[in-house]
């Protein structure tokens, strides 16, 4: 492994621990917040963890595609010199964001709450990625598998939404309160579909590597999902702001087109059958298990997401912990799980750890079990949270919110099961990836 | 046939972007800000507000929404200029002047003119969806 790709996946790992540290610190303030205010308050903490998570999905995405690139584009001469701009401008901007957060300072919207000016050098080294990336994908002969499709829309898609992120800095936005929240919402709904665009496209390289099928990635129903995800990704945005007394065919279009999303529910219980078989034929291999994980939070996260966009059932939901665990459920259990395969994958982690499988497995193990409790503590929370706000129309927060604050006392317990669990795993790749010298197969 | 498919939705969205940029308010009157407003809303970013609080649903869980505070007749701007400038046992001071505070404020007052964050219940259609009227 190159030494510019095995710093960053260092930096990757780095990043996963940060959010689990910082989640843990923030879930604490968030309940005794006089304890916290002097020295770590909330709306410190709160910033460096989201960032955290943001940036490790993101860069863990890239580096996914990153790593498999030779193997399913090809490279030339300047894809590397690309690559290492890419890498060098993406970690010395993190690291400023985070020295800023770390002076409280902060200038940008909620999930990217640095100063704005940050944004051209995130954006510059987004452009380097996706030079180098499309040099190669050019030469790419015409029938390109699934996964490739996927990758190239979501590093296409991440550049749109990053700066539509960024509009709200020309003052025309800014004239009216409903616009700026509506395309804010717009770029954050479409910039989620981006990564997952990203992430799918490396889970599916990883089905097509370990089973060796390579029909997955270019069957007709493969890609029939696919155009349904990207439907999605376009034109879905519009739960996070049904409540926002803009245009409705907003909330309408949206509305509709979350609902063709019945169609991926009926086809993950469809495929329970076969995916049993699959588990049972390769459940030996340890990053497979992680996407057996991701399958179910797939399953889970989509029936709350599939109830949360009926615009009746959002408005006891919307602003409440059920998008926080939505939020949770998604980018810990997808997510990471997924990201965790993939790299587990490329690091050979079955070869590099044999000593330390048992680890591994109770650590895989107090990961899902205390993700299940506390993605199950903030969906009750939330149905507190909207029952006595919505139904009880209580308005007297500290009152409304008294007992669901007991609730989350187990959500940050079992949070720290979630982040040890995970970060032992982490532990383990880390040493994997200083022996790591894995080439990954041609599957063109 | 993949291409012609990705073409037309990447076309649909383009104009569905920019559709929604010039007439996603169009419903609504539209209530011109201010610098005060500009400073106050620049403020709300930099001391990261939207960590503990919500605007119309989105941003934070610690405190409560603000979408409409400044428009509860039982509050008004002294209440909020306390809150803001001396925090709570929850809440920390963030050291603004009363100038700024006071920028906060005309922000909080602007967006409570854009709309109502909560949906009430006759706005819910029997289809599922909501029919706000402004």
């Amino acid at each position: 492994m190159p030494l510019h790709i095995r710093l960053y996946t260092k930096f990757v790992f780095l990043l996963l621990l940060a959010t689990l540290v910082f989640g843990m610190l923030s879930s604490w303030a968030y309940l005794f917040p006089e304890s916290f205010n002097q020295y770590l308050p909330f709306y410190q903490l709160r910033p460096i963890h989201t960032s955290a998570a943001l940036f490790f999905i993101i860069s863990a995405a890239t580096l996914c595609i990153i790593l498999f690139h030779k193997d399913t584009l090809g490279r030339d001469a300047t894809t590397a010199v690309f690559e290492k701009i890419f890498i060098t401008t993406w970690i010395a901007t993190i690291l400023v964001i985070f020295t800023y957060y770390g002076f409280r300072q902060f200038g940008g919207r909620e999930y990217w709450e640095f100063p704005a000016w940050l944004s051209i050098p995130l954006l510059f080294s987004w452009v380097s990625l996706m030079i180098g990336y499309y040099k190669g994908w050019l030469k790419c002969a015409d029938k390109k598998p699934l996964y490739i499709w996927m990758w190239s829309t979501g590093i296409l898609f991440f550049f749109i939404t990053f700066i539509e992120q960024n509009l709200w800095q020309i003052s025309w936005f800014r004239q009216s309160f409903l616009r700026e929240l509506t395309v804010q919402w717009k770029a954050n709904g479409s910039m989620v579909g981006a990564w997952n665009q990203m992430i799918y496209g490396s889970s599916l390289f990883l089905m097509v590597m370990i089973s060796g099928d390579k029909t997955i990635a270019r069957n007709k129903k493969a890609f029939f999902f696919y155009f349904l995800g990207l439907t999605n990704l376009m034109f879905n945005w519009g739960h996070h702001i049904y409540n926002l007394p803009a245009h409705g065919a907003i909330r309408h279009i949206s509305y509709i087109i979350s609902m063709t999303e019945w169609l991926i529910f009926i086809s993950i219980i469809q495929g329970f059958k076969n995916k049993l078989g699959e588990a049972r034929k390769l459940r030996h291999l340890l990053p497979y298990k992680f996407l057996i994980a991701a399958e179910f939070w797939v399953f889970a996260n989509l029936l709350l997401a599939l109830f949360m966009s009926i615009p009746a059932v959002n408005r006891y939901t919307h602003g409440t912990h059920i998008t926080v665990a939505h939020a949770m459920g998604t980018t810990i259990g997808i997510n990471t799980m997924i990201l965790l395969g993939v790299l587990g994958y490329a690091l050979d982690i079955d070869q590099k750890i044999k000593s330390g499988r048992k680890l591994f497995t109770s650590a895989y193990n107090l990961a899902q079990v205390s993700l299940l409790i506390f993605w199950l503590s903030l969906i009750a929370a939330g149905i507190l949270k909207g029952y006595r706000s919505v139904a009880l129309n209580m308005t007297v927060f500290q009152e409304m919110m008294a007992p669901i604050n007991n609730v989350l006392k187990l959500f940050a317990v079992t949070g720290i099961g979630v982040a040890i669990g995970i970060a032992i795993i982490v532990v383990q790749y880390w040493q994997a990836a200083d022996k790591s010298n894995r080439i990954v197969k041609d599957v063109k | 046939m993949l291409r012609l498919v990705w073409g037309i939705l990447f076309t649909a969205f383009c104009l569905y972007t920019g559709w929604v940029y010039l007439y996603c308010d169009e419903k609504t009157e539209i209530v011109q800000n201010n610098p005060s407003v500009t400073k106050g809303w620049q403020l709300w970013q930099q001391k990261n507000c939207q960590s503990c609080h919500q605007l119309y649903g989105l941003g934070g869980y610690m405190g409560p929404d603000l979408t409409n505070i400044a428009g509860d007749s039982s509050k008004g701007r002294p209440y909020m200029h306390t809150f803001i400038k001396y925090g709570t046992g929850k809440m920390p001071a963030y050291n603004m002047t009363d100038e700024e505070v006071s920028q906060v404020i005309d922000f909080l007052e602007w967006v409570d003119k854009s709309g109502v964050a909560r949906v009430p219940e006759e706005a819910v259609h029997w289809t599922g969806t909501y029919i706000i009227e402004k």
